[in-house]
């Protein structure tokens, strides 16, 4: 909960992660990709304002009691959504997994929302532990790392006929939120490994299901945009902007998001601290203030009160089902978060279509 | 006789190699490491990235741009380029020395050369240039109906139109004084006036993509070395 000028926010985090990326951790012959994982991660944290950068040795194994207090405390989030991230390949208990995400949600009910993840190359095991994992910890949301080496395989694609039969699963399991993101390497090498048209197809042919492309398709935002305006299930994690932007580089922060506002929406739009890449305090607080800075932004949607409350918190409450008590929610009139038909279109009657 | 060469013809034909993804020189992004050339025209160039995960493919690209782009200089008899602190470094290295091409530097994990994904970039270094081109002009009170009308001839010099005609004639499409201003990327077709607001728009939106990109490759590189950006 944040509270800034008489209006309060309802934060859900909607994008972090538990991890252990500590020496201990890495695969004997796999520790150049573990600890280069790592210190990219790192360097992503250069991008936060420098009182809260970390020492690698936190930043490679944080506790739970600094989780608890950069997230919870002092970091404004009401519910935090875990998303896993495996590279078992690399790290001996997976970077992230759902297990140990799971084990600290449970020591602090009502906190946290765990989430799981797949590979379809796991096969016909995958789909059992998909359903153990649905069972065991009520997992409504999964996360996608299309760019994971297996085996020699450098990634996968959400087009491979395997994935589809995943895609069913989570529907038959009531899972609904597909987080997708794409990562550098994916095989075939040669191929662009960020491309998002896979994210297309699938979205396209599960309806039922809400597909978050976390950090926007980065490096692919205008990709990204143009499948969103077209597709009414895909969502913009804003994990990486907000965390990698708007303090580094305000002014490409100000153009990205006045982008996103008019291709994607404010309904469409959901906040992830990327924790323990970044800390959610620095950018709940700083997002609350934020504005475009200066004339050249107005022709870009306008960002108000409301804005805020459902990019911070209402979109993501509405995709998992958060029930959100009266005094957050928006008054009558101020849009409907999570709405399915915010997108503008590219059709030649939509708002694309003029120079307003 | 033989020509002497210095580090700084060396350093200006690096200026050329550009990140294909971004589309700035790699000079510029920071990502020239050292660039020494022996008296007998050995040149060693070391090459760095924000992220030892960088993509393999723009890694390969920007390596064997650089080795084509020294190892053309009057002078140079041998040029190395190294890749420092990546993951496919030793496979990227190898292959570019040994003039293997993509494919056969990534047995077994690709099926094709890089042409179409730097034709891809290109399209996209194409439709960020039309912004950089065409925002001026709507600012100064051009209407869609001039723009679709417009040619390359009629608009005032810029280094930014310099560069968008540099990039439509790398993609293989026309770009004489007589030339639409706006074209599709893809066929070269000149783009009818119902379409030239979400044409813009989506020039707009790539160059915002792009220039995102950019910052947030400089910050990387910036925190991973300590350098300062030019």
């Amino acid at each position: 909960m944040y509270s800034k000028d008489g209006e309060r926010y309802f934060v859900v985090d909607s994008h972090m992660h538990y991890w252990n990326a500590a020496p201990d951790n890495w695969v004997p012959g796999a520790e150049q990709y573990a600890k280069g994982w790592i210190e990219c991660f790192h360097a992503y944290q250069g991008l936060a304002p420098a009182e809260t950068h970390w020492p690698m040795e936190k930043f490679q194994k944080y506790s739970e009691d600094d989780l608890m207090k950069d997230v919870f405390t002092d970091g404004h989030v009401d519910v935090a959504i875990f998303q896993p991230t495996y590279l078992t390949e690399w790290y001996k208990e997976g970077f992230n997994t759902t297990e140990r995400n799971a084990a600290l949600g449970a020591k602090h009910p009502g906190k946290f929302i765990t989430n799981t993840r797949w590979d379809p190359r796991d096969g016909e095991d995958g789909l059992k532990k998909l359903a153990e994992n649905v069972e065991r910890f009520g997992s409504k949301g999964v996360k996608l790392y299309t760019a994971e080496w297996r085996e020699g395989s450098r990634g996968w694609t959400l087009k491979d006929p395997a994935a589809y039969k995943y895609l069913e699963a989570c529907q038959e399991l009531g899972i609904v939120n597909i987080h997708v993101h794409k990562g550098p390497t994916i095989w075939p090498l040669d191929k662009d490994a960020f491309d998002v048209s896979d994210i297309d197809h699938a979205a396209t042919d599960f309806p039922e299901l809400n597909f978050i492309v976390e950090h926007v398709g980065l490096p692919r935002i205008e990709d990204f945009c143009f499948m969103a305006t077209q597709e009414p299930n895909v969502y913009a994690g804003l994990s990486v902007v907000i965390g990698g932007l708007m303090h580094a580089r305000p002014k490409f922060f100000a153009r990205v998001m006045g982008e996103l506002l008019f291709w994607v929406g404010e309904d469409k739009m959901t906040f992830g601290s990327d924790y323990g890449i970044w800390e959610p305090k620095w950018q709940v607080e700083g997002f609350v203030d934020w504005d475009y800075p200066g004339d050249e932004f107005s022709d870009f949607p306008r960002v108000t009160t409301a804005t805020k409350k459902k990019i911070l918190g209402l979109n993501a409450a509405k995709l998992y089902g958060i029930e959100v008590p009266v005094e957050f929610q928006l008054d009558a009139g101020e849009g409907t978060p999570g709405a399915r038909d915010d997108a503008v279109g590219v059709s030649s009657d939509s708002p694309a279509a003029t120079l307003a | 006789m033989t020509t002497t060469v210095d580090g700084s013809r060396v350093l200006s034909a690096l200026g050329e190699v550009r990140d294909p993804e971004l589309d700035e020189p790699i000079t510029a992004l920071g990502f020239v490491a050292s660039c020494d050339v022996s008296a007998d025209g050995h040149a060693e160039v070391h090459l760095r990235l924000p992220t030892y995960f960088c993509a393999p493919n723009f890694a390969y690209l920007m390596v064997a741009d650089a080795y084509d782009a020294v190892s053309m200089l009057d002078g140079v008899r041998h040029t190395e380029v190294v890749l420092d602190d990546h993951f496919a470094a030793d496979a990227i290295n190898g292959g570019v020395a040994a003039r293997a091409g993509f494919v056969r530097s990534f047995a077994g994990e690709a099926v094709g050369e890089l042409d179409n994904l730097r034709v891809d970039f290109l399209r996209k270094a194409v439709m960020a240039g039309t912004d950089q081109v065409c925002r001026p002009l709507a600012d100064a009170g051009a209407s869609p109906a001039d723009l679709a009308a417009m040619t390359l001839g009629a608009v005032p010099p810029s280094p930014a139109l310099d560069r968008l005609r540099r990039r439509r004639a790398e993609l293989g499409l026309a770009a004489g004084d007589d030339e639409p201003l706006l074209v599709d990327p893809r066929s070269g077709a000149p783009i009818g006036l119902d379409a030239v607001p979400l044409h813009l728009r989506k020039a707009r939106l790539t160059r915002t993509s792009l220039d995102a990109n950019t910052g947030i490759c400089r910050g990387m590189l910036r925190h991973r070395y300590g350098v300062e950006e030019t």
